[in-house]
């Protein structure tokens, strides 16, 4: 919302400074987004008086002028042919920039002649085009007087940001009732008399509309002007127009639009001798269409309340007239229409045909309810004046919407929401001064609403407008306490696990990555989801269309997108979440993580390889151990992980039937499809599925320390090629559990001297004698256990 | 017995000219060995009287111990000096680089969330969270946005098909769900932030489709503006480690909270360089006001005994400021290079104690 500093003053009687009003503006709610002070640019601008000028000694077309500019004698070489002996020009000095180039003006010398400064023209200040020569002002002009006050550009321009429910502020007005309740003026009165009408009209309202509520259009007040002259506008009208970025017409059509910034009205004139027969209001006609003012043609459906006359529609209803019935430089007939159409069919109507104009704009934020009568005598005042004619008398449809609303505010509560205490006079005038109805004193205030005050639907709300007004900075600053002595953990144990997870990963080396909640339908199926129930409707591209199924897939781009930048050997993770189905039980939160390339950069040590599946079996294993789930308990499951793994190398940890998550190499297949470069090793951990140890407390169970030294004995086996080493250790291990205290699988070999088909395992086993050293006999014993659990149990046999 | 002197004298010169343990060796053999010089001089002296042997045995004794020592000596002289010369060929090129290894890193999404966690913990909030596909009850009408509302035309919402009762998914955008969900199955006190993700179907420069926000809610009796207030600045003034930042508070308006307020910090770009503190500036970052006596009733809170406020700020953004990241995109590309430059070390978990500003 813009609008001028002389503008504002039209309604606010003030001795208040620019700085002043835009520093409370802001404090009001009311944020500035930016003050234009044209007088301030063009600062260094001022009237010149050319003493002499003569013909420049070196150059036929250029002239040598002195130019007295109040304070000195500055001298300037000047190619305007009308640069001459006693005119008064707009003298800019060394240093100043050209409004209309942003060029800095330098000293100079133009073939032996110095040049300090320069006279303008009408295209270098970016009034005109003009550039035949040089601006000649006034003789009366003072000398040394800045041109933009000359030029009527000392009028500041303030934009303003307007949040969604002060819709009494699209127009100057309620901006100065604003300051005006805060004590930065006082708001002037507004002359809305009945203007002298002469007749009745001949064009008359056919409304027809559905019953419903709220009503589709409650008023609509239209008045029929004759005898007008639509000329171009008044210096005034059109400077403010421009000044607040709208283009100026015509007359009658720059009218509506100043009533509209004013009061924040929106009207729309019609050429009444383009209207055939009455005016009618309706809903539209599948189908039907119009071409509007701003010359495309929308088609319209069912639902968009329409205007037109017997040769058909040509306005759409609060948003914009159509093209056919609108006025020209040659109308001398008008119809003035002032309605008022439901806000909620407004916008939506605007929305779908993507009309943006500033009609619908205050349309679909709630007009002042009583405005198309008092808007039709403030713009028949303007006509009359601006284009003469005569007014007729109104024709209304309908009645006011029922506006008025009553509140109690509760004196008390101003300061138990606010903690201010704002006195109960202060309380009475503000409310007064923003145009409420005030009765009644002490704990109980009734407070009747004003129409353009629509957003006010309770006792909060006044609440606000006091202490708004009054200034948040009066609040006090009361620092929150911790109720509790001892801090109470502020995290769930999940929230714990999820920073866990993140800084044990990181400390393995790996960075830290965000990526997007959704991704393209391609790759969500590629990792199993896709679903129709996860797709988006409106995504911001086919890029990313689908919520994600897994954390893997964006990581896995990120290898293609790194590589690209000369990074091969990533170890990235992600903690967040993946979308199994639409509903909350549906969004898991993942560890997930993958390397890609080696291990690390080539090094004289040769000890980089490339990352393979124990890499990232470990870290998922270090993660599941970070967050105490039970890992000497957890089973891999070979054949447990879903298609993006590659089906040999892979595996999933299970604790019974809960899958706590996946490792291995990610399917060729997969990375061709995201056209990545592999082999690239990935888990997933389900952090939610990892089971929370029951709480015992904090103490740990007792350390018991054996005090005699372990054995170790090493032993090998041929087994079947195919047989899981995990079944050989958990063999060993079971073959005595209180003495075998470690197994450590330290060799697998297949080939030369091994059978075909097999292969040979070979573990160190720990033993742990218990009270009193072992004797061989014994040692003997317990291998033999061993052996015998281990052939047992895995069809093997000991490697000879 | 001069004789004996001598010899001991020979005896210690060659010692100490020996060159090699071996000869060392030899010369112990040759003296204190079993048919040694000195050896063969202790077994002669049975054959002399008791006096003289006792006078005789004390010499040889003193003798054979000087000897013995200074072999030892010699020894130990000649061991180090052959520990030295290993030690030296066994030298190597210590500025040769290490075995390659990565360092971890943290990401500004997660060092910022646990920073403004210590922060709110300190002040007794405690963390909620929420699902990330909303009805659009919980996103907006929950929070008195009803469908026509401006305010819901302006944020630009993903949509996801309907529910099987042909309710309308989203996905949220804003964390503001939380604060239903959590007053529906809460009776106050309430006193929670919830930080997490957040979608907008807007992208350019310094928009991203999905970004993060904090949430916070006070629900007591007796928590009004002055706390908000205080909680906000106290906030501020932490979590930017600026212990004189002025932050104002703004008349604004948001549907779901009554009054409202915008909060911003000082700021300057004095000297061309931008700096947050004591200035002449005003830079926007949270929005914040009193909980709507309409979305109290509706969670089924009594707005006549319950009051309290919610504030929402974005996450990035006061990343951004505190750590001068300059442009929002890369937050989510996943470039090693900027994950590692603006990335945070993985140990160093912001704590009260251990101060949140690094």
């Amino acid at each position: 919302m813009k609008f001028t500093l002389s503008w504002l003053k039209d309604h606010l009687e003030t001795q208040a400074s620019l700085k002043q009003i835009c520093e409370k503006l802001p404090m009001l709610g009311l944020e500035v987004e930016s003050i234009q002070d044209r007088s301030d640019e063009l600062s260094e601008f001022i009237v010149g008086y050319v003493e002499e000028a003569y013909q420049h000694p070196n150059a036929d077309r250029l002239r040598v002028c002195i130019v007295d500019t109040g304070s000195e004698k500055v001298q300037v070489v000047c190619g305007a042919p009308n640069a001459r002996t006693g005119i008064k020009g707009v003298f800019a000095p060394a240093g100043a920039r050209i409004p209309s180039t942003g060029d800095e003006l330098k000293k100079g010398v133009i073939r032996g002649e110095a040049s300090n400064g320069m006279l303008c023209s009408e295209r270098e200040m970016g009034i005109s085009d003009e550039h035949d020569g040089i601006i000649e002002l006034p003789s009366d002009s003072k000398i040394g007087e800045g041109f933009a006050k000359i030029a009527g550009f000392d009028d500041p321009i303030i934009d303003i940001a307007i949040t969604p429910d002060r819709a009494d502020c699209l127009g100057v007005r309620g901006i100065a009732r604003d300051l005006a309740a805060a004590g930065l003026g006082k708001l002037k009165p507004l002359d809305t008399s009945p203007v002298k009408t002469t007749f009745k009209s001949p064009i008359d309202w056919r409304v027809d509309l559905p019953d419903m509520d709220p009503p589709l259009a409650p008023l609509v007040v239209g008045r029929y002007f004759k005898g007008v002259k639509n000329g171009s506008s008044p210096k005034w009208l059109k400077e403010r127009l421009q000044a607040v970025g709208l283009r100026p017409i015509s007359a009658l059509v720059d009218i509506t639009n100043y009533v509209m910034m004013d009061v924040g009205r929106p009207l729309h004139a019609y050429d009444a001798d383009k209207v055939e027969g009455d005016i009618f209001i309706r809903l539209a006609k599948d189908g039907e269409k119009y071409t509007a003012l701003d010359g495309k043609q929308y088609v319209f459906d069912e639902e968009m309340i329409v205007i037109g006359d017997d040769r058909g529609v040509d306005d759409l209803a609060g948003i914009m007239g159509g093209e056919r019935s609108g006025c020209g430089e040659g109308t001398v007939n008008m119809f003035l229409e002032a309605a008022i159409f439901d806000p909620i069919r407004t916008a939506s109507t605007g929305r779908k045909l993507n009309i943006i104009s500033d009609a619908r704009y205050r349309f679909e934020r709630g007009l002042d309810s009583t405005s198309p009568f008092w808007g039709s005598e403030l713009a028949a005042r303007l006509v009359l004046d601006i284009c003469g004619g005569e007014a007729s008398e109104l024709v209304v449809h309908g009645a006011e919407p029922d506006w008025k609303k009553v509140f109690t505010l509760r004196y008390s509560r101003i300061e138990n929401l606010t903690g201010v205490k704002v006195p109960e006079p202060d309380c009475l005038r503000i409310l007064k001064t923003l145009g409420f109805e005030v009765s009644g004193k002490g704990e109980r205030i009734e407070c009747a609403v004003p129409p353009w005050r629509a957003d006010i639907i309770g006792e909060a709300d006044l609440v606000e407008e006091i202490v708004r007004v009054w200034g948040f900075d009066e609040i006090p600053m009361i620092s929150m306490l911790n109720d509790n002595v001892i801090p109470q953990p502020a995290l769930s144990i999940r929230q714990i696990r999820e920073g866990l997870a993140k800084r044990s990963l990181a400390v393995r080396g790996m960075a830290e990555a965000v990526t997007y909640s959704f991704l393209s339908s391609r790759d969500a199926i590629l990792f199993g989801g896709g679903a129709e129930e996860l797709r988006l409707n409106n995504p911001i591209s086919a890029e990313l269309d689908a919520m994600r199924p897994s954390v893997l897939p964006n990581l896995i781009s990120a290898v293609g997108r790194n590589s690209n930048m000369g990074s091969n050997d990533l170890a990235i993770f992600e903690v967040g979440p993946q979308y199994s189905d639409a509903t909350p039980a549906g969004q898991q939160m993942v560890a997930g993580a993958i390397r890609s390339g080696n291990t690390g950069a080539r090094d004289w040590t040769k000890s980089t390889r490339p990352v393979d599946l124990f890499d990232i079996k470990a870290d998922a294993l270090f993660v599941l151990e970070s967050l105490s789930a039970p890992t000497n308990n957890l089973q891999v499951d070979p054949s447990g992980a879903p298609g993006w793994y590659h089906p040999g190398r892979s595996g999933a940890f299970r604790l019974g039937p809960k899958v706590l998550g996946y490792f291995g190499d990610i399917h060729p297949k997969v990375l061709a499809t995201m056209n990545v470069e592999g082999p690239i090793v990935g888990f997933e951990v389900f952090i939610e599925n990892i089971p929370t140890t029951r709480s015992k407390g904090p103490a740990r169970s007792l350390l018991k320390l054996d005090a005699l030294q372990s054995v170790n004995r090493d032993f090998a086996f041929i087994v079947d090629h195919e047989l899981q080493a995990e079944k050989l250790i958990r063999a060993a291990q079971g073959a005595d559990k209180a003495l075998v205290t470690a197994v450590q699988l330290f060799d697998e070999y297949a080939g030369k001297g091994i059978p075909e088909g097999k292969k040979s395992l070979a573990i160190a086993v720990t033993i742990q004698p218990k009270n009193q050293t072992l004797t061989d006999e014994e040692l003997e014993t317990i291998s033999d256990k061993i052996i015998s659990k281990i052939t047992k149990d895995t069809g093997g046999y000991l490697r000879d | 017995m001069k004789e004996w002197e001598d010899q001991k004298t020979k005896l210690v010169e060659s010692i100490h000219s020996a060159s090699t343990l071996d000869e060392l060796e030899g010369i112990r053999i040759t003296a204190l060995g079993k048919k040694g010089t000195i050896t063969g001089l202790m077994k002669s002296l049975g054959s002399l009287d008791p006096e003289k042997r006792k006078e005789a045995g004390q010499l040889l004794n003193a003798i054979k111990e000087e000897v013995a020592s200074a072999i030892d000596a010699r020894k130990v002289t000649m061991e180090d000096a052959a520990l030295d010369a290993q030690l030296h060929r066994d030298r190597v090129d210590v500025t040769l680089p290490v075995r390659p290894e990565s360092n971890g890193s943290i990401h500004p999404i997660t060092q910022t969330i646990d920073e403004l966690t210590a922060i709110f913990c300190e002040m007794g909030f405690t963390v909620a969270d929420g699902p990330h596909i909303e009805s659009d009850y919980y996103n907006f009408s929950a929070l008195n946005i009803p469908p026509e509302h401006p305010a819901r035309q302006e944020q630009d919402t993903f949509y996801l098909p309907p529910d099987e009762t042909g309710t309308p998914r989203v996905l949220r955008t804003h964390t503001s769900p939380v604060q239903i969900r959590t007053m529906e199955k809460t009776t106050p006190p309430i006193k929670i932030i919830v930080p997490g993700r957040t979608f907008r179907s807007d992208h350019d420069a310094t928009h991203s489709p999905m970004f993060h926000q904090v949430e916070g809610l006070v629900i007591d009796k007796t928590s009004h503006m002055g706390h908000l207030k205080g909680c906000l600045i106290d906030f501020c003034r932490a979590f930017f480690g600026v212990d004189d930042l002025p932050v104002r508070f703004r008349p604004s308006y948001f549907p779901f909270t009554e009054p409202s307020a915008e909060v911003d910090i000082g700021c300057t770009r004095a000297g061309g360089e931008f700096r947050i503190g004591k200035g002449d500036d005003w830079l926007e970052i949270l929005g914040s006001g009193m909980v709507h006596p309409r979305v109290l009733s509706g969670c089924g809170i009594n707005p006549d005994e319950y009051q309290g406020f919610a504030f929402g700020m974005g996450i990035e953004r006061i990343a951004m400021l505190k750590y001068g990241i300059p442009d929002l995109r890369p937050f989510y590309d996943t470039d090693i290079r900027w994950l590692k430059h603006y990335g945070f070390v993985p140990l160093d978990l912001p704590t009260i104690a251990g101060g949140i500003n690094r």
